[in-house]
């Protein structure tokens, strides 16, 4: 994988609305900014009531993705396209989910839904109709995602890339700054934990940095060990997809992993070591 | 917004008059001649342009986040290139408030 084959700019985008074989996805948790206006032919994922189940802590399973893809009408041979708000943080985690569930044909809108509204691009309200499909899901890939017991096999041993605010990672904030902070989970971050925020890979447009400055980034900065396997964490997994999105898709290393339980679970599992303050 | 979720709502969370409690919080509103700015994004950035969180604006132009206690740096993008920016101060108990105008 490399740049040029995951991810998209607007204007490729514009000229792909309503072409046949594409279809272009909104995915957000909140997902009142689609409903207030998306890009033309657009339909929307909500990645809480459509990717989470419902009753356990998991992802919908095999069937449960096929019956969802099915309904939205997407096929097995569409190329999917996928933007979204925050910086495209639930649209990378859907890309990711995508993966995880064997869609090949899907790319990144660069920028998301901010760098198309800074740009002031057209929006709409319509909600285009889509014929159903009869889509076939494989079994996840275990390869892209991490468990909480091989998280704690991997202390020392590979790269822990932990995504949140130096905040976050030191144990100071328990949730983005723009969340309130009273919950259950111890803070800090896993022992020997390198901290990358999210946002370091990211312009303030929301697009993605180069190459080459990514790269300075992780291995140069932040001392990531680009031969050996890594695993990226955030609080809940999305953040952390961006940054599994740059590190797998973008640099093109080959064993990256989302640990998607991220700190919610292991700020709140008995017994696993846990450093505070800033890391070492 | 619940507390399983990470995303940042339009205007950031809502919340009631007297909910400070153990939060720092830092809110307001981005107007245009007097106007609400609804398009555009509110970032809260550290020392050295450090980003700590951004919200898409709401309806009113409003914003809102629960930040360390600290000095912080407000700055707004909107579109057409508009950018503006403001030093903020969050403590502990406190709703620091600030109208941005671009």
């Amino acid at each position: 994988m490399s740049r040029s084959d995951v991810l998209v700019d607007a204007d490729w985008v514009e000229a792909h609305i309503g072409q046949p074989g594409y279809v272009i996805v909104e995915v957000d948790e909140d997902t009142s900014a689609y409903d207030n206006g998306h890009i033309p032919s657009a339909i929307k994922i909500d990645w809480k009531k459509d990717l989470q189940d419902p009753v356990r802590r998991d992802f919908v399973d095999r069937t449960g993705f096929e019956a969802l893809l099915s309904e939205r009408g997407i096929s097995n041979d569409d190329t999917v396209i996928l933007y979204g708000g925050n910086n495209n943080w639930f649209a990378a985690y859907a890309y990711w989910y995508f993966k995880l569930y064997g869609h090949q044909n899907v790319v990144l809108l660069d920028g998301g839904r901010k760098k198309w509204e800074l740009d002031s691009r057209e929006l709409s309200k319509d909600v285009p109709s889509r014929p159903k499909t009869d889509y076939t899901a494989t079994e996840q890939d275990s390869s892209l995602r991490a468990l909480r017991d091989e998280v704690i096999a991997a202390i020392g041993k590979r790269n822990l890339v932990d995504v949140r605010s130096p905040d976050e990672f030191a144990g100071r904030l328990l949730a983005p700054a723009h969340l309130p902070q009273e919950q259950a989970q111890r803070g800090g971050h896993i022992p020997t934990a390198k901290n990358v925020p999210w946002s370091k890979a990211a312009n303030e447009d929301g697009t993605f940095k180069s190459d080459g400055d990514l790269t300075i980034l992780y291995k140069d900065d932040a001392g990531v060990d680009f031969s050996k396997d890594t695993i990226a964490y955030c609080r809940i997994g999305e953040r952390s997809a961006h940054t599994w999105f740059v590190l797998h898709e973008i640099l093109g290393l080959p064993n990256v992993k989302n640990y998607d339980g991220s700190w919610t679970e292991y700020g709140s599992l008995v017994g696993v070591p846990i450093e505070l303050g800033e890391g070492k | 917004m619940s507390s399983d979720g990470c995303g940042a709502p339009a205007g950031g969370v809502t919340i009631t008059k007297d909910a400070a409690g153990k939060e720092a919080i830092v809110e307001g509103h981005v107007l245009r001649d007097g106007a609400p700015v609804a398009t555009g994004y509110a970032r809260l950035l550290g020392t050295g342009d450090e980003f700590v969180a951004e919200v898409p604006l709401g309806e009113d132009g409003g914003f809102r986040f629960f930040a360390a206690p600290g000095d912080w740096t407000l700055r707004v993008l909107a579109p057409g290139g508009v950018r503006a920016e403001c030093a903020v101060s969050a403590d502990i108990g406190q709703i620091t408030t600030v109208e941005v105008a671009v």
